[in-house]
């Protein structure tokens, strides 16, 4: 509804000669729950995803799509015979189901990695663990965000 | 020409673990993005993040399109040995970006 | 003055008026900087110059600081010298009048009137990475600072004309862009209630926006019916210029760019 309002308001500035430039808000495709299923397939095989070991953080509520702060880690020893190989982050919703792998080893000291992604729509987000003894764990984390990533085109 | 900072701290003790934080620019253009007349603005964005410890892979990153621009990461490593902590951004059209920073391990 | 026009200065005379017993403008003391309404997670962005990527904008300003460009082949540096020392509190006075101009000019373009006349290089766009990394490093010099612009009789009219946008209700909504707003799920489309802030350490509308940002959030503010687009123009100059006393964080904010 409040777009609507929007709408006619800019078209009625826009006949008055007020219009400032074309806005063209084009929504992107969404990927569905469906397709991050097959992009976490991609990654385990046919080996079970259990819940738990996985730790994401994120904002509950994100002021800004296109930057949201999130922090991922497992609980690890990462020692040679007990370590994390990997932590996969997807979404449900974007256009993509994929966000980033991180590749870890005994080196890394602790599997914590904290970075800014992108979330175009309120959705849920995945992290998939996968330990040395090729065990996958996996955590989820909603956010509200109520300024979506595309909002405003280039 | 990306400007990167990273924060590496410059001392630390034998079998520490060490936080690195690495902050580059770039647009990440995601490719979903249309411009004014229509057409889509084509994907640019960094794919790989390598950090290497005295020329020793320790963590490396694959990035999506869904990293925030300017991409930045906050990892991990030990503090094995005095020498240089390396880092290198590779992506589409050719990008790639080095930086580096040393650490004193005692 | 076109008819919509007239009624639009009309109706803001009325709500001024019925405005200044009621809402009016927030005294000094009790206006709040953007930062205080900024999530934990964005302040620890901001607070972290390692972290924070309006320092890479800042970077990159000092670069092109030392940089020949134009006919003249000359560099910022060659007339200003070591920026960090000469641009110090400048930033702070802006948007300053031009006497040739004769009105207000803001920081991007005194950098771009120097561009055209000192250097004979054109004009660099709004939001160009070049124009926003010039204008962070130049800011950045003013870390600190009080906010200075000057209110007298020659900057008065423009910042009456911004403070009128700023504060009487817009024709179709019942809504002001003074108007406190609550935290709740609409805050982050909206400036939060006369928050006092720099143009480049404009905190907290959400938090890491960048002079590019404010721009456009105005202007989707205006094209969204909510505020006439002939009085936005007033809006950064009354915004600047309505706290002079307050001190200035000037801290760059995120340039995060490319919607997904």
């Amino acid at each position: 509804m409040d777009r609507e309002t929007s709408r006619r308001a800019f078209l009625r500035a826009a006949a008055t000669g007020l219009g400032l430039g074309a806005v063209i808000t084009v929504a992107p495709a969404h990927a569905t729950p469906e397709a991050m299923e097959d992009a976490i397939r991609k990654i385990v095989g046919s080996s079970r995803v259990s819940k738990g070991r996985v730790k994401l953080e994120l904002p509950p509520l994100s002021e800004n799509g296109n930057t949201v702060p999130l922090t991922v880690s497992v609980e690890s020893p990462m020692t040679p015979a007990d370590h994390v190989r990997a932590i996969h982050v997807f979404t449900e919703l974007n256009p993509q189901p994929e966000v980033v792998s991180f590749r870890f080893g005994p080196r890394a000291g602790q599997a914590r990695v904290s970075t800014r992604i992108r979330l175009a729509t309120t959705q849920t987000v995945t992290a998939v663990g996968e330990l040395s003894d090729g065990s996958f764990w996996s955590a989820s984390a909603a956010v509200v965000v109520t300024l979506a990533a595309c909002l405003e085109d280039a | 020409m990306s400007s990167a900072l990273v924060n590496v701290p410059p001392r630390a003790r034998r079998g520490e673990v060490i936080e690195i934080k690495t902050l580059i620019s770039h647009p990440m253009e995601t490719g979903y993005r249309r411009n004014q007349l229509g057409a889509r603005i084509p994907r640019d964005i960094i794919r790989l993040f390598v950090c290497t410890y005295n020329g020793t892979e320790v963590f490396r990153a694959e990035l999506h399109p869904a990293i925030a621009a300017n991409p930045f990461l906050v990892f991990s490593t030990v503090a094995t040995e005095s020498g240089t902590i390396a880092f290198q951004w590779t992506g589409d059209n050719g990008l790639s970006a080095t930086e580096s920073a040393a650490i004193v391990v005692d | 003055m076109s008819g919509h026009g007239a009624r639009l200065l009309g109706a803001s005379a009325l709500t001024l008026l019925a405005w200044t017993a009621s809402a009016g403008e927030i005294p000094p003391a009790e206006r709040r900087s953007g930062y205080d309404f900024m999530s934990r997670e964005t302040r620890a962005m901001q607070d972290d110059d390692t972290v924070n990527p309006g320092m890479l904008g800042v970077l990159e300003g000092g670069t092109l600081w030392a940089r020949k460009t134009g006919t003249a082949g000359r560099a910022c540096a060659d007339c200003h010298g070591d920026g960090r020392a000469s641009m110090k509190g400048v930033a702070a006075r802006y948007p300053a009048f031009d006497a040739a101009l004769k009105r207000p000019v803001n920081l991007e373009q005194r950098i771009n009137l120097c561009r055209t006349e000192r250097q004979q290089a054109p004009a660099l766009a709004y939001e160009s990475r070049e124009l926003l990394a010039l204008t962070a490093f130049v800011a950045r010099q003013s870390r600190g600072v009080p906010i200075d612009v000057a209110v007298d009789a020659r900057t008065k009219p423009f910042i009456d004309n911004g403070r009128a946008a700023f504060y009487p209700r817009a024709q179709s909504r019942s809504s002001t862009m003074a108007a406190p707003r609550s935290t709740g799920v609409r805050a982050s489309s909206t400036l939060p209630a006369a928050s006092v802030t720099t143009r480049t350490g404009a905190s907290g509308w959400p938090a890491t926006r960048s002079p590019r940002r404010i721009r456009r959030a105005i202007r989707s503010t205006v094209s969204n019916g909510r505020a006439s687009a002939r009085s936005s123009a007033g809006c950064a100059t009354a915004w600047s210029g309505s706290a002079p006393s307050r001190t200035s964080t000037a801290r760059p904010s995120s340039s995060s760019s490319s919607c997904f």
